[in-house]
């Protein structure tokens, strides 16, 4: 039986584990308010910048600018992953991973071969493990995430898709719903998808002022970044709301093991008692 | 004219503003231009400049900061990166700005870099000043 000395170190150890993790929480509690709040608020902004650019990839002539054009060749497609900087966040990371994972490895549409940019370190590592070598990886931009951070990753693909680097980009990020519910998705970034065409609309050319060449080109790259910066958001609420109720379970499994310790330790001090109450009394029956 | 226009503008911080309108007149990059309802589809740059639209026989004035507004189906999007209505412009703040602006564009020289940036915060000041001292709305 283990002795009273071990079991009340034990408790100790695992009280103070307990400290950090509700320390933690609180902690992500208070990110993930702002986080949620930051991302509810830039999100009618992306959708209405994506509502705009589908309408518009669907009017308007591919050939009007890089940035529409589909490329035919099907070489390299550039996957964009967005995972945290710091681990004790759940599945958080591994749920990014194993979605980037899978569609790599799928190859639904057939690429020759993927390029893997990751954001945060342990998008990294996970993959790693998963036998997937990250190509690139941008570290310690995700706590702050700014739209300049987004801005500069927008301009790099932008320019490598121009340039005919990549032939397609895909975003792979941890969508965020509620602080329990986070889904992974899968968007395809480059080329833009144009809008369904609706039936009775005919698409009409729309004026554009300045000239077209300079709408577009000012409003398509940035419209990558914007994206870009919404994903980040949104990965980033998620990763709080993730570690949220992974420090909020860790805490209740703390409380648990606590209790159950200290009945252990009660049992063998009891047991103790016993032990020598009984030597005390036979040892004084044995003088009389 | 029975038609109205859907106006809505949206910021990436929030969406400021979704509203039935009867007109409105947008600082292009090309120059000021007006919409009414039945206009043909277009899609145009925005620069900083006095945003405003007009309900019934009220108008209601926007400082706004660069961005893109799209034109269809009598629905007018407005993708700014700010976009400022008077009671929200400090007026003080701006005309602090617009001083310290001033000051830093005199002793700079046009080729720096930073000109550039001041400039922008020169005319954002003045769009402020210029919006926030238009009086009451009504």
């Amino acid at each position: 039986m283990a002795n009273l000395k071990d079991i009340k170190k034990r408790i100790t150890s695992v009280k103070s584990t307990q400290q950090i993790t509700k320390a933690m929480k609180m902690v992500a509690a208070a990110r993930f308010r702002k986080a949620g709040q930051a991302i509810e608020a830039a999100r009618p902004y992306a959708a209405k910048m994506q509502q705009v650019l589908a309408s518009l990839a669907l009017r308007e002539d591919p050939a009007a600018h890089p940035l529409l054009q589909k490329h035919d060749r099907r070489g390299k497609a550039l996957v964009l992953v967005l995972s945290s900087d710091r681990g004790l966040c759940g599945g958080f990371n591994l749920n990014v991973a194993k979605a980037a994972e899978q569609f790599v490895r799928s190859n639904a549409d057939g690429f020759d071969s993927y390029e893997v940019v990751v954001i945060g370190r342990k998008g990294r590592e996970q993959l790693k493990t998963r036998g997937l070598i990250a190509d690139k990886v941008y570290e310690d931009v995700t706590a702050d995430a700014t739209y300049a951070t987004a801005a500069l990753i927008g301009q790099e693909i932008v320019h490598g898709y121009e340039q005919g680097e990549v032939d397609a980009v895909y975003l792979v990020y941890n969508a965020f719903f509620s602080a329990i519910r986070q889904e992974v998705t899968v968007d395809q970034l480059l080329p833009i998808i144009p809008a369904e065409a609706e039936a009775e609309v005919f698409p009409v050319q729309p004026l554009y002022e300045p000239a077209r060449g300079e709408v577009l080109s000012s409003i398509l790259p940035k419209h990558v970044e914007v994206q870009i910066y919404r994903a980040f958001l949104e990965s980033l609420a998620s990763e709080h709301g993730a570690r949220m109720s992974a420090m909020e379970s860790a805490s209740k499994n703390a409380s648990e093991m606590i209790a159950a310790l200290t009945l252990q330790y009660n049992r063998v001090r009891q047991a103790v008692i016993t032990t020598e109450l009984v030597e005390i009394i036979s040892g004084a029956s044995s003088v009389q | 004219m029975a038609q109205k226009l859907k106006l809505e503008i949206v910021t990436p911080a929030s969406q400021v503003l979704c509203e039935e309108v009867d007109e409105i007149t947008a600082p292009g990059n090309m120059g000021q231009f007006g919409v009414l309802p039945g206009h043909t589809p277009l899609l145009t740059i925005l620069d900083v400049g006095e945003f405003s639209y007009r309900k019934g026989s009220d108008v209601y004035y926007l400082a706004v900061n660069w961005g893109y507004v799209e034109v269809a189906d009598d629905r007018v999007l407005v993708l700014v990166e700010t976009a400022e209505s008077q009671d929200h412009i400090d007026l003080a703040r701006a005309k602090a700005a617009l001083g310290r602006a001033e000051a830093k564009l005199k002793e700079l020289n046009p080729a720096d870099k930073e000109y550039r940036i001041l400039q922008g915060a020169l005319q954002r000041a003045l769009v402020r000043i210029q919006v926030g001292s238009r009086g009451s709305r009504h």
